[in-house]
């Protein structure tokens, strides 16, 4: 009994509560996010956001939430009913498992696996089913429609993520994530981060992420004047909460591995003290925070692609531009004789 | 150790659980989404066997890309679903018949399959360069020296096959417009636009 206890009980309580540590700061950080998107957004067309509900509005997310829970939820009758209710759970729940392999520091990660980059690369290449099987399942024009569009676009943007991810492994020599972070240490602090030699990458890399979560300028799955609301047209209550939730934990989420493949992850910018007294969970937040920032203001700026100038800047502009440097990256590290070990 | 072998026998069951409903669930949708089921599982199988690598790319490649064209083109179809289903018991001989030849094909092979006894020692007795590596390392150390003609050959194959599928596809439509991003880009203001001083109560 002891030993049962001790080799399976004991491992997996602890491993609850790490993923109960991850998982709630990870819910409290999507409802501020919404926000803070909500403030920046306001402070961009020169109004104040929300500012009613608790101290400075910091309470409207969780009376959102509220009001949402209490709604009723409407299943249309030409649905698809398993399928419909199952879509938002998936893109939900693939919005959180993805936290299990980010390193928030030096050794706090849940699963330090080898291939933690691929575990993430494949978990928000499976982020496009809850989208397309919401629309098919809502058994409804404008969702269909809008599903097409987002199966089509996230395949397309994948590519060309696939390749950045490649250009960065090539310098790291690991599939690790915190092994990635360590890569990008160094005395030179900042100057060391590979956002500097991979600076196109970085670029493309960031727009992919725009068009991967659906955001704005590429926010085509449900852009609102075409579409009423896309593949969440027919959602309404906690399904359509889970759908919004999924969303925003995939935004920060690809801002997580933005800052951990460019931005140096838990590292400070400079390595002398008082930088160094921070914690690495802290610098890591706030380099997240600074690429969230930049989501909004793209949202607050741009206006939206048409659909065939999305395609076009995919496969013609950034597929052949991050095929092409995969090879000047690949030629330079064996030219200089830098290949990781 | 009984955990592995109880997630071994969960995920082998719903491997075939799965594989089973893709030819026995009515609605082709279904049938695609039990297929990514079947991915997934056969992808934890991966895993436990410790071929961490293998079991991602499965998931990228099968379930990320593959299964998606799939469900893409089942969901545009339009068919009749119970039409789809009369005929069955016609056809269900000769399904059963290619079926019984394929399993007998299978046995055959995995029957005659027999282990050269020095490959078994090879096997067991790992060299300790390899066995500090992780199997991505391992894999690329193979596909990049040991295998890279056939490698390139196999990349070759499907870079042929790409420029086929595209060629047999692609047609040229008169009278469309198309967009011409350099020269937009390269029109300046002058162009494009004339300043004018329009008196009041003149017009343009």
């Amino acid at each position: 009994m002891v030993e049962f206890w001790n080799s399976y009980l004991l491992p997996t309580v602890i491993i609850l509560a790490q993923i109960l540590a991850i998982v709630v700061p990870m819910l409290i950080a999507m409802a501020y996010l919404t926000l803070y998107e909500r403030k920046v957004m306001g402070a961009m067309q020169l109004r104040k956001g929300p500012n009613v509900v608790g101290l400075f509005g910091m309470l409207q997310p969780f009376a959102d939430g509220a009001k949402l829970f209490f709604k009723e939820t409407i299943i249309p009758t030409g649905a698809n009913k398993f399928l419909f209710l199952l879509a938002p759970m998936i893109t939900f729940f693939l919005a959180l498992i993805a936290w299990a392999v980010i390193p928030f520091d030096d050794g706090w990660v849940l699963a330090d696996i080898n291939v933690g980059i691929l575990y993430l690369f494949a978990i928000s290449s499976l982020g496009v089913y809850g989208i397309i099987i919401s629309g098919w399942a809502s058994n409804s024009r404008y969702p269909f429609l809008g599903a097409l569009r987002s199966a089509a676009q996230m395949v397309s943007y994948e590519v060309s993520i696939g390749f950045v991810i490649i250009t960065v492994l090539l310098c790291v020599g690991s599939l690790n994530l915190s092994e990635i972070v360590r890569a990008q240490s160094g005395d030179l602090g900042i100057l060391n981060w590979y956002f500097i030699p991979l600076f196109p990458m970085f670029i493309i890399f960031f727009v992919s992420i725009l068009a991967e979560t659906n955001r704005h300028p590429f926010d085509l799955p449900e852009s609102e004047a075409e579409l009423v609301a896309g593949y969440q047209t027919e959602y309404s209550s906690m399904a359509f909460a889970l759908f919004f939730l999924g969303e925003y934990m995939n935004m920060i989420l690809m801002c997580a591995l933005c800052t951990i493949l460019f931005l140096g992850g838990w590292l400070p910018p400079v390595d002398i003290a008082p930088f160094n007294w921070i914690p690495g969970v802290i610098w890591f937040g706030i380099k997240v925070a600074a690429l969230l920032f930049v989501f909004i203001w793209v949202r607050a700026t741009l206006p939206r692609y048409r659909y065939d100038q999305l395609m076009r800047l995919g496969w013609k502009v950034f597929l052949p531009i991050s095929l092409f440097w995969v090879v000047v990256t690949a030629g330079f590290l064996v030219a200089f004789d830098m290949v990781p070990a | 150790m009984i955990v592995a072998t109880l997630a071994f026998y969960l995920f082998a069951i719903l491997t075939v659980a799965s594989a089973f409903m893709v030819i026995a669930s009515k609605n082709p949708v279904h049938s695609v989404l039990f297929l990514i089921l079947a991915f997934f599982n056969s992808a934890a199988l991966f895993l436990l066997l410790g071929a961490e690598f293998i079991a991602m790319i499965l998931v990228v490649v099968y379930v990320g890309a593959v299964a998606v064209l799939f469900l893409f083109v089942v969901m545009m179809l339009d068919i009749n679903f119970s039409e789809l289903r009369q005929g069955f018991l016609n056809y269900l001989p000769i399904g059963a018949l290619v079926g019984f030849i394929l399993l007998v094909e299978i046995l055959l092979v995995v029957g005659g399959w027999h282990l050269d006894p020095d490959a078994l020692t090879v096997v067991t007795a790992p060299t300790s360069e390899l066995s500090n590596m992780t199997n991505t390392e391992q894999i690329g150390n193979l596909l990049y020296t040991k295998y890279v003609y056939l490698f390139q050959a196999a990349g070759m194959v499907l870079l042929v096959a790409m420029i086929g599928a595209i060629v047999l596809t692609h047609r040229q439509r008169p009278g469309v417009k198309k967009q011409v991003i350099a020269d937009q880009v390269y029109r300046r203001p002058e162009e494009a636009m004339a300043v004018r001083k329009v008196e009041p109560g003149q017009g343009v």
